[in-house]
């Protein structure tokens, strides 16, 4: 327990120390997403690892909250409305998909989310008077809350770090409850479940507001980090480039979607300035895990290490007889 | 009052009659047999009695209240438990968390996003509780994968029973187990108190024979005989399903 408080306390102070070990403002920059992409992919990793439901119309709810606060500060309307408006839109939508996407589960379910997402998408492109279409919508001011600007990188990246620590110390605490557990008995044995006396549908929907409000924070970080947002946001590839970092990561772990949402970032942006065909590079990273760590980056790397630990402490020792029976 | 009624229930799966105009009394306290050949339509009069499926016609009394259209999950929180002839555990969990969901089941705190779970020391106490009960609290913090097969059986029962059931429904609860696991569930079953009134369904009759206090016959759908142990054992037409002509 004390050894898990310190590793946290590391964590977080080398997360604080970031924006002084690299100074360049790009790499900063790249750091705020990496983080505001994670809370995306815990939002996300609620749905894919948590209940069993595999969403690929995410980022069709991401957008949504972005694009509310775009259209309410080009209104005239100020932050703390615009970022209190997106989140209750945000919810409202991710209602909506709930009701719709939980009339089924698997490849349905999938399929729904994804036509969802789609139809969000193909809004923002084609509602021109609301969103600009592929022109996109600028933000022109990020907010200052209680005073502090958040125009620098180190700023935005603070700010950043903040909500991120956050939505990680919520999902830890979401999944750890009551409520998370009936949510991984409705993904292992609904059938069960449902005869144990728990309302399956209920559980679900409630596990899709939480990723819904993960991924609406997610994306009003988002429209102030860019200050810009268009349809591609909305599109099938940012909802499948999501579900890799969860995937990819460890779907159904705490740290799964952070180091699954750190790989994609980096070599989006930093892998990319000097190979040139990174799309390929993603796709051969994204086969390895799938070839060596099929259950993701993290419970691949803490089964790796226990089995090189056990290979490195020498022979394995002969397990005493069993007791005989008194 | 009856623990237990079932008027005139009807089931069909296309043009397959499963349940045909099944009618089942049976009194508090009583354990009931329910045998017949296999696709007699047992596990489907199960399933139509918990309310994982929805009759065509006919009606279900729980304790004298109408509990036909009564949500499955409902239906627990009355009272009713049962348990699974292909085993439908939680495979990736411990034997204790097993336990714990099915006390969660009818608790107030299953809606709880914040509370730490492993916390609720009521909840951990009366899981342990029920565990001993069948005898497997010693291997309460073992992943389910690790248990045998018999010890799974008992974790079936284990959540019925956690679950205080005023009716118990247990679907083959010897199916699969050796003789000496056998002996150990049947004490098991004999240990439960009159409190609960028990409807079993089981194919092993050797075993579940001395459990009973009455016994129905099940025939594509159909009962064809119902009465005291000594009468269905006796009756030409149980040796007649059974044994053929």
């Amino acid at each position: 327990m004390i050894a898990r408080g310190i590793a946290i306390a590391i964590a977080i102070l080398a997360l604080i120390a970031v924006p002084y070990a690299i100074t360049e403002a790009y790499y900063v920059n790249i750091a705020s997403q990496i983080l505001l992409y994670a809370i995306f992919a815990l939002g996300l990793n609620i749905l894919v690892g948590y209940a069993g439901l595999v969403s690929l119309g995410h980022a069709g709810l991401f957008g949504v909250a972005s694009y509310a606060v775009a259209s309410l500060l080009v209104l005239g309307y100020g932050h703390t409305v615009a970022i209190l408006a997106a989140l209750v839109i945000g919810l409202l939508f991710t209602a909506g998909f709930a009701a719709l996407a939980l009339r089924a589960t698997g490849i349905s379910f999938i399929m729904i989310t994804l036509a969802l997402g789609e139809i969000l998408w193909g809004l923002a492109y084609r509602w021109i008077s609301l969103t600009n279409g592929d022109n996109g919508v600028n933000v022109a001011t990020r907010p200052m809350p209680f005073g502090i600007a958040l125009s620098s990188a180190n700023a935005f990246y603070d700010m950043t770090l903040i909500v991120f620590v956050v939505a990680v110390a919520a999902t830890a605490i979401f999944v750890r409850s009551p409520f998370g557990a009936a949510l991984a008995g409705t993904r292992d044995q609904p059938r069960r479940m449902n005869a144990l006396g728990f309302h399956v549908w209920m559980i679900r929907f409630g596990a899709f507001m939480f990723s819904g409000l993960l991924t609406a924070v997610a994306g009003i970080l988002y429209v102030y980090y860019n200050r810009f947002i268009s349809p591609q946001t909305l599109a099938l590839p940012a909802s499948a480039e999501a579900l890799l970092m969860v995937i990819s990561g460890g779907a159904g772990t705490l740290l799964g979607p952070i180091v699954g949402a750190a790989l994609v970032v980096v070599i989006k942006n930093v892998v990319s300035a000097y190979v040139v065909r990174w799309n390929f590079m993603l796709g051969a990273i994204f086969v390895a895990i799938v070839v060596f760590m099929p259950e993701g980056l993290v419970p691949g790397m803490a089964r790796l290490s226990r089995s090189a630990w056990r290979a490195m402490s020498g022979p394995k020792k002969v397990l005493p007889a069993a007791e005989p029976k008194p | 009052m009856t623990a237990l009624a079932v008027q005139g229930l009807s089931k069909s799966f296309g043009g397959l009659r499963v349940t045909a105009n099944v009618n089942l009394k049976v009194e508090p306290g009583e354990r009931r047999l329910i045998i017949g050949p296999n696709g007699a339509g047992k596990t489907t009069l199960f399933n139509l009695i918990t309310g994982e499926l929805l009759p065509d016609s006919g009606s279900i009394q729980l304790f004298d209240r109408d509990i036909t259209k009564v949500a499955s999950r409902k239906r627990a929180h009355l009272g009713m438990a049962r348990t699974y002839q292909i085993i439908t555990l939680f495979t990736h969990d411990t034997i204790l968390r097993n336990a714990t969901l099915a006390l969660l089941g009818l608790s107030p705190l299953r809606w709880n996003p914040y509370a730490a779970l492993h916390r609720q020391q009521h909840l951990v106490d009366a899981a342990h509780a029920a565990l001993k009960r069948v005898g497997l609290d010693h291997i309460a913090d073992r992943p389910l994968a690790e248990t045998s097969y018999g010890e799974k059986r008992r974790v079936e029962i284990a959540m019925a029973l956690a679950q205080n059931p005023k009716v118990l429904l247990l679907d083959e609860p010897f199916a699969g187990l050796s003789i000496d696991e056998r002996r150990d569930v049947r004490q098991l079953l004999t240990s439960i108190p009159r409190d609960v009134t028990i409807v079993m369904i089981e194919h092993d009759m050797d075993t579940a024979l001395e459990l009973a206090d009455r016994i129905t016959l099940l025939h594509f759908g159909e009962v064809i005989v119902e009465g005291t142990r000594a009468e269905v054992v006796a009756d030409p037409r149980t040796r007649e399903v059974y044994l053929g002509e």
